[in-house]
């Protein structure tokens, strides 16, 4: 199993190999910058443990852990 | 860019326009950029909401004019990209291509938020491509200088081929340079120079793709043809339907097959050649410092979004908005319940007694106060909500509540519509608009209204005072007080379960991603709170007023009519016997229910009395209820008539509270038990009983559908719930 974004621990970063899919949403995620190469950093859970805040070429994002388990990371 | 003179220059542009018709200015940008404020510093206050060219959500449109010549600025959703993934998604798209090549823009404007050039330049580069001009407004210049990033205009407006203007839309700072910009773009109504490009192959597919297109060959035929080879989800092909031939749509997805078996994936690569074209645009227009950005932001948020700090500022920070929509505005209500009354009694002495006097004062003043006593509330929860939206807080609280919000299909953005809703649903379905998902809005929209409102607990007051003995339960709750806790759970449990419903039946669909942008704290501008405080009270004044003054006057001239002259006869002889002013007023009383009796209205109660008695209630209850249709809190004085006690009763009234106690039914039984009051605070509970929330449902979502669902299935379910409470509380002896 590859590691993903979900995996990450808080205030890690990462670089990101893939967007797992060609859906809608792979699309919408690479869309947003979660590109091949790009780096991004888990910043933290929400309270609740769904969704989690993560930084993405100089932004915040709230992503859901389902959505974030698409992101691949090396 | 040539300035030629606008006349000719417009000529040779667009054959379409006629002299004097505005230049039309599509205004887009990503989620966050501020794009608002610069629409209001355009347009002065001078915007308005309307549909513009197939865009179905209300969008603002507004009119400036720069040396002689007029604009009409249109205001499109903003969003991140052009691909159609959802029907909502589509409408920024539609508006660029236009049904017609006359309905296209003739500029468009592309705001840009300097911090965030990366994602923001997917948008516009995919803007360049649509063969419209276009102008680059980049907003939050000063803060991208706090935070040490640099941006070269001249680099950036060379490298995009567009005049790029900065600027600073609350202290209205390069508005001017940015009105000249659109103009002389305008008026060459040229094309961006600069694309981005694909591969050979990907190029060959879109050339031939466009031939394959009905529409006359040009820059829009050519965005069309791209933007179809992209669109793998079907929407625009089927939005385009009666222009595309089935040939060209055929076309696309065997191209798109034969794309990728040359390893190129559709939309994959657009994708990847975008950002390769953003990196090698920054590379020479941008330079950031090394230090760390949003410092403030970041030290804020580790408290703000904190599993523990962070939970509890949200809970407080919520009770008190709960808290000021319903404690700050009541001084307000107060003040114009009680102008609305003095106006209605001032007026009422001048106009002789009749079926004028009543239906003025009681019809139409009555009628107005109900609209505006509504207006503190929306103001408040619009200052407030503003207040937290400008300054970053709202995405954090969508963000803390998104869990609790998904396990019933919905999402973190529906959970401030809800929360108002506790005070009342009109602001909270007008706040919905916070919600990107066409459906998940619906949903909440739909829902909004079964949260208790503050209409609903006058009747709360009133029935369980009246009705449910003030004793404790397991020792030491009170059981008036779980009661009422009770009746603010019936929604909050329904609620729920009707969003998962809707989400399941009729506004199932696909899954629309979360991926909420938490943008930078800042300070929020007073003047986009002020703005927004002012518009939405407007809107709700104009719109809703119309239908729930409409409506107030129906239920007027059904409980004033048919007058009974019989009726009227014996009371004026009953009368002239009379001399004590107190027995005076009995009689005007007792003569106001018998006529009340005999209306359309009472009729109506008697003949449904068969379909309420098994909620165990009579025809009075019956009546009263139907004349609380328009709002729910009518009730009270709907029974104060009817028992002859005068329509000036309030929750508090011991004297309405002992009446009611002594009610009975012919046989002697009482008709008030504990099962009863119950039985009608639950139908209260649930039923859709206000106008005006109906009204704003209907202005929000543009059409009759919503609230007429959300009508018959609140009605019938708040039936359905008092039938059983009354059926199973008398039989349990309550």
């Amino acid at each position: 199993m590859s590691r993903t974004l979900a995996d990450l621990a808080p205030d890690e970063e990462a670089t990101i190999t893939a967007v797992a899919g060609s859906d809608g949403l792979s699309h919408r995620l690479a869309e947003l910058g979660f590109t091949r190469g790009a780096t991004v950093r888990f910043v933290r859970t929400a309270p609740l443990g769904d969704p989690i805040q993560v930084r993405i070429r100089g932004f915040e994002l709230a992503v859901r852990n389902s959505e974030a388990r698409r992101v691949v990371v090396g | 860019m040539s300035a030629a003179p606008s006349p000719l220059a417009r000529e040779a542009s667009s054959e379409h326009r006629a002299a004097d018709d505005p230049f039309v200015v599509a205004v887009i940008g990503n989620p966050n950029t501020g794009k608002t404020t610069l629409f209001n510093a355009l347009t002065g206050l001078k915007q308005r909401t309307g549909n513009y060219a197939g865009v179905t959500v209300d969008s603002a449109i507004g009119n400036f004019e720069v040396d002689g010549d007029a604009f009409l600025l249109v205001d499109l959703p903003g969003s991140y990209s052009l691909s159609p993934r959802a029907p909502d998604e589509l409408v920024a798209v539609r508006a660029l291509i236009g049904r017609a090549a006359a309905s296209r823009p003739d500029v468009v404007l592309c705001i840009l938020d300097a911090t965030n050039l990366d994602r923001n330049l997917y948008l516009l580069s995919q803007l360049l491509d649509s063969g419209l001009p276009v102008v680059v407004a980049l907003t939050m210049v000063d803060v991208a200088k706090r935070e040490g990033i640099r941006v070269d205009y001249r680099a950036l407006a060379a490298n995009l081929g567009a005049p790029v203007v900065p600027i600073h839309a609350a202290k209205r700072q390069g508005i001017s340079q940015l009105r000249s910009a659109l103009r002389s773009q305008a008026a060459a109504a040229r094309g961006a120079a600069v694309r981005v490009s694909f591969p050979a192959e990907v190029e060959t597919a879109v050339g031939e793709l466009a031939q394959r297109i009905s529409s006359a060959p040009g820059p829009r035929r050519d965005f069309i043809a791209l933007r179809l080879l992209l669109d793998v989800d079907g929407f625009l092909a089927r939005e385009l339907a009666d222009e595309l031939p089935a040939e060209a749509i055929t076309y696309a997805a065997e191209a798109r097959r034969r794309l990728a078996q040359q390893d190129i994936a559709v939309p994959g690569i657009e994708i990847d050649r975008r950002y390769a074209w953003i990196d090698s645009v920054l590379e020479d227009s941008l330079a950031s410092g090394d230090g760390a950005r949003f410092v403030w932001t970041r030290r804020i948020d580790a408290i703000v979004t904190h599993k523990l700090w962070g939970t509890l500022i949200f809970l407080v920070g919520m009770a008190l908005v709960f808290q000021a929509i319903f404690t700050w505005a009541a001084p307000f209500m107060d003040l114009i319940d009680g102008a609305f009354g003095a106006l209605g009694d001032a007026v009422g002495a001048t106009l002789p007694e009749g079926a004028l006097r009543s239906l003025v004062v009681d019809g139409v003043i009555g009628g107005a106060g109900a609209v505006v006593v509504f207006v503190p509330q929306i103001a408040i929860l619009f200052a407030l909500i503003t207040f937290m939206e400008d300054s970053g807080y709202l995405a954090r609280a969508a963000f803390l509540m998104d869990r609790v919000m998904a396990s019933f299909g919905l999402s973190g953005r529906s959970f401030i519509p809800m929360l108002s809703s506790f005070a009342c649903a009109v602001p909270g379905i007008m706040s919905a608009r916070v919600i990107e998902s066409r459906r998940d809005r619906l949903v909440t929209i739909m829902i909004a209204p079964l949260m208790s409102c503050s209409a609903r607990l006058p009747v709360y007051v009133l029935f369980i005072a009246a009705f449910i003995p003030a004793r404790t339960v397991a020792g030491f709750i009170g059981l008036q007080g779980l009661t009422l806790f009770s009746m603010y759970m019936v929604g909050l449990v329904v609620a729920p379960l009707v969003a998962l419903l809707l989400k399941r039946t009729t506004l199932r669909g696909p899954q629309v991603p979360f991926l909420m942008e938490l943008p930078p704290y800042k300070v929020p501008s007073w003047r986009v709170v002020l703005f927004r405080v002012y518009d939405r009270s407007l809107a709700f004044v104009r719109r809703a007023g119309t239908i729930i003054l409409a409506t107030a006057i129906l239920i007027w001239a059904l409980s004033y009519f048919p007058r009974q002259p019989e009726v009227a006869a014996r009371y004026d002889a009953l009368r002239a016997g009379v001399t004590s002013e107190s027995a005076l007023v009995d009689l005007d009383r007792a003569e106001a229910a018998e006529q009340l009796r005999g209306s359309f209205l009472g009729r109506a109660g008697i003949a449904i009395e068969p379909l309420v008695e098994p909620l165990g209630w009579d025809w009075r209850i019956g009546m009263a209820t139907l004349a609380s249709f328009p709002a729910r809190e009518i009730i009270i004085a709907a029974l104060g008539t009817i028992y002859s006690l005068g329509d000036g009763q309030d929750e508090g009234s011991v004297e309405l509270r002992t009446t009611l106690q002594a009610a009975t039914w012919p046989d002697g039984r009482p008709i008030y038990t504990p099962a009863v009051a119950l039985s009608v605070m639950v139908f209260f509970a649930l039923c859709s009983q206000c106008a005006a929330t109906l009204a704003t449902m209907r202005r929000e979502t543009g059409s009759w559908g919503p609230p007429i669902a959300t009508f018959v299935y609140m009605t019938s379910l708040a039936y359905v719930a008092a039938l059983l409470v009354y059926q199973v509380g008398s039989r349990i002896g309550w």
